[in-house]
């Protein structure tokens, strides 16, 4: 059987042709009592029938399958090797990423309207698009700076927190709250970058993890400022510019004011637009950041610190920069999230918290803004998915996510689009 | 060594660096002991010397990577006067005293294309004209024309570097002689006054030597850039150096122009050793 080993070094046709007809012979021999040879019923007693043609047609198929099969492997070899040879950051720009994106933003806009008798599904969105805006916050601390941040959960709780304490006690509305709270996480993210600006890689890693719990537990356990363990209950919900989505009663309402009949879905599909919005300026906001020359100094300083400070770049404010966008759109995400649930308690911004943010920026492709869409997409929906496998849903959660790994160790969308090209560049 | 300037400050160019009775200690390790050496503009000084002479250790020192000892390191800069590079931050040594240097084991931004990591190099100007972002993020027009301008500077240097064709390929991807003529460009793109070169011929053929060398040459004598060169290669040193010092066991044991080196009793013992006994003893 030595002779039919496949052959990988040369795809000579004739080579090819022998193989074949190595497998066909074969399978013809195999054929004989497997298939050419049958036993029929004949009157209660058993015969011996022959089925030539049969056998013929197994042996051709076989002919022709491993033939087909041959050249697909050849196929995909040359394939592997064409990809190997291009380096992520030289592949010209995939125009089908292009369309991902688009398609995906298309259905992010319609599905409220499609799904709009389904709460489950707006509700879950929403979910998604929150983890979404903390991915691509976090994308540009640890995908684009490269600084691993364990406790990017904190910045989402000072946002959180900054719309609970500043609704309930000073009656401040969602959006002049954003501003504020989003300025009040920069502050706590340049906090946090401060001491740690010397620290790389694992030591890093342990200091934010340790921010991250100092804030949990201070308001875990500073009752009078936070509420506790008790949390903020009964956090105004976001208004329709002023008007409340609420049954008809004095004043006007949404559903008044628009003369259509109340209904509990507008406000839930009102705070799903309101955080596409969020998501989507960020985006913007990132992808323009990514091309002025403070981006492109985050991912240098990534690449190699000590060549930054002897091009005479200071790495400080480039880091601490990092730390404050990252951590101000983290507090708008945490913003929104307190005004969508109307109650926020320390058990929200638990270290898991963080890990899975964290997980959807490595999933996705470090630095990667369509890939932190899909993996912030995969992170809840495999869990949601799962829902019907009760006990065993964590565990398939984290198999597929092993299985992700292996199959793509860059993450889901690991290329690298240059931020400047030459080619493009050089004609005005 | 006495602090008064060496020939090579005297012979046409301009004093640019002055360093005055450098020492560098690592605890009980005296790395380098009361150097004293002066760098002129448009000329080529090297600093030669065995394996742990001290050499890498002054680039160091020079470009704020460490803190010396005792001693001090001062830049003539044409701007600002004088300015001493041991006290600054690290950063602005590049950035204000216009000091800088390329690495032993180059150090690229792997990841990016050539031309981002030459446009990286110009960060401080661009940082500057996008007004820390604010009026990058709405594309104003002074903005615009600073990033034209780092777009055009860049090109320029990967032009003379021969390396335009592979502007948009990522860095880490090429040969290591391309990413040594990457890395003079990238250090080329901050205007340097005083390049600091270590060890820039070392892994190049035959070939890329001899162009390093034109290269030198060329920055020197037409863009009247002081150059200050770490190398092994005699090839390059002995061809293009205005001015050489010797450095063993972070001593200057030497100094002056190729020929007088190369003539030089105490150098020929540092590289070869005088005799069995002597090799035995280093």
């Amino acid at each position: 059987m030595t002779a039919f080993i496949p052959d990988h070094s040369g795809p000579g046709m004739t080579a090819r042709l022998k193989d074949a007809t190595g497998v066909a012979v074969v399978s013809l021999f195999l054929g004989i009592p497997m298939i050419a040879l049958h036993t029929v019923d004949v009157g209660g007693v058993l015969a011996v029938a022959t089925r030539w043609p049969w056998l013929i047609a197994f042996a051709v198929t076989m002919f022709t399958g491993r033939l087909v099969l041959q050249f697909a492997l050849d196929h995909l070899k040359i394939n592997k090797a064409r990809r190997e040879r291009a380096r992520p950051a030289v592949r010209a720009t995939r125009p089908w990423l292009k369309w991902t994106g688009y398609a995906v933003l298309g259905f992010s806009i319609v599905l409220p309207i499609m799904c709009s008798g389904n709460r489950y599904v707006v509700d879950t969105a929403t979910t998604v698009m929150i983890y979404v805006m903390l991915g691509w916050g976090l994308n540009v601390v640890v995908g684009l700076a490269g600084l691993l941040d364990l406790g990017y959960v904190a910045f989402y709780a000072v946002g959180a927190y900054t719309y609970g304490l500043l609704s309930t006690h000073f009656g401040w509305g969602f959006w002049e709250t954003l501003p504020v709270a989003g300025a009040l996480a920069a502050g706590f993210g340049i906090l946090l970058g401060w001491p740690t600006l010397r620290l790389r890689g694992d030591y890093l890693a342990i200091v934010t993890l340790g921010f991250g719990e100092i804030v949990r537990l201070i308001l875990v356990n500073w009752t009078d400022f936070s509420g506790g363990p008790n949390g903020i209950g009964s956090i105004p919900r976001p208004t329709f510019f002023g008007l409340p989505f609420a049954p008809a009663g004095d004043g006007p309402t949404f559903a008044s004011f628009f003369g259509i009949e109340y209904a509990p879905e507008h406000r839930v599909i009102f705070l799903y637009y309101v955080i596409l919005v969020l998501a989507l300026l960020t985006n913007l906001f990132i992808a323009r950041l990514r091309k002025l020359p403070v981006g492109i100094a985050w991912e240098a300083v990534r690449e190699d610190e000590v060549a930054c400070k002897a091009l005479g770049m200071n790495v400080t404010n480039i880091k601490l920069s990092a730390f404050a966008i990252g951590a101000m759109l983290g507090g708008f995400a945490g913003v929104f999230f307190a005004a969508r649930q109307g109650f926020i308690s320390p058990e929200s911004f638990v270290f898991s918290e963080s890990a899975t943010i964290l997980a959807i920026v490595v999933l996705g492709g470090m630095g990667s803004q369509l890939g932190v869409v899909v993996a912030a997409i995969l992170l809840v929906l495999l869990p949601e998915l799962g829902r019907d496998f009760s006990e065993y849903r964590m565990l398939m959660f984290g198999a597929a996510m092993i299985l992700i790994m292996v199959w793509r160790p860059g993450g889901l969308i690991a290329s690298r689009a240059p931020t400047v090209r030459l080619h493009k560049e050089a004609q005005p | 060594m006495s602090n008064t300037l060496t020939p090579a400050a005297n012979q046409g160019g301009k004093l640019l660096l002055e360093v005055e009775h450098l020492t560098m200690r690592f605890g009980g390790l005296t790395a380098l002991n009361d150097l004293s050496l002066a760098v002129p503009a448009g000329k080529i000084t090297s600093i030669i010397g065995p394996n742990g002479a001290g050499k890498t250790t002054f680039f160091n020192c020079l470009t704020g990577f460490y803190k010396p000892t005792t001693g001090n390191v001062r830049m003539h800069h044409p701007q600002y006067g004088p300015l001493l590079l041991n006290q600054m931050p690290s950063y602005h040594v590049a950035r204000k005293a216009g000091v800088v240097r390329t690495f032993q084991n180059i150090r690229l931004f792997p990841n990016m294309t050539v031309l981002e990591n030459l446009i990286v190099a110009q960060h401080n100007a661009l940082q500057r004209a996008s007004r820390f972002s604010i009026a990058g993020l709405f594309g104003q027009a002074g903005y615009k024309s600073a990033r034209e301008a780092a777009l055009a500077k860049a090109l320029m240097w990967l032009t003379r570097l021969k390396l335009l064709d592979i502007a948009d390929t990522a860095a880490g991807n090429l040969s290591y002689g391309t990413q040594r003529r990457i890395e003079i460009a990238r250090a080329l793109c901050v205007d340097p006054l005083l390049l600091c070169l270590d060890e820039p011929a070392a892994g190049l053929n035959p070939r890329e030597s001899a162009e390093l060398n034109e290269l030198l040459l060329y920055l020197s004598r037409e863009h009247n850039k002081g150059v200050l060169l770490i190398e092994h290669d005699m090839n390059v040193v002995m061809r293009v150096s205005d001015h050489i010092c010797v450095l063993n066991f972070g001593n200057k044991i030497a100094e002056g122009n190729p020929a007088q080196i190369q003539n030089d009793p105490d150098v020929i013992k540092a590289y070869l050793g005088e005799d069995e006994t002597d090799q035995e003893a280093a």
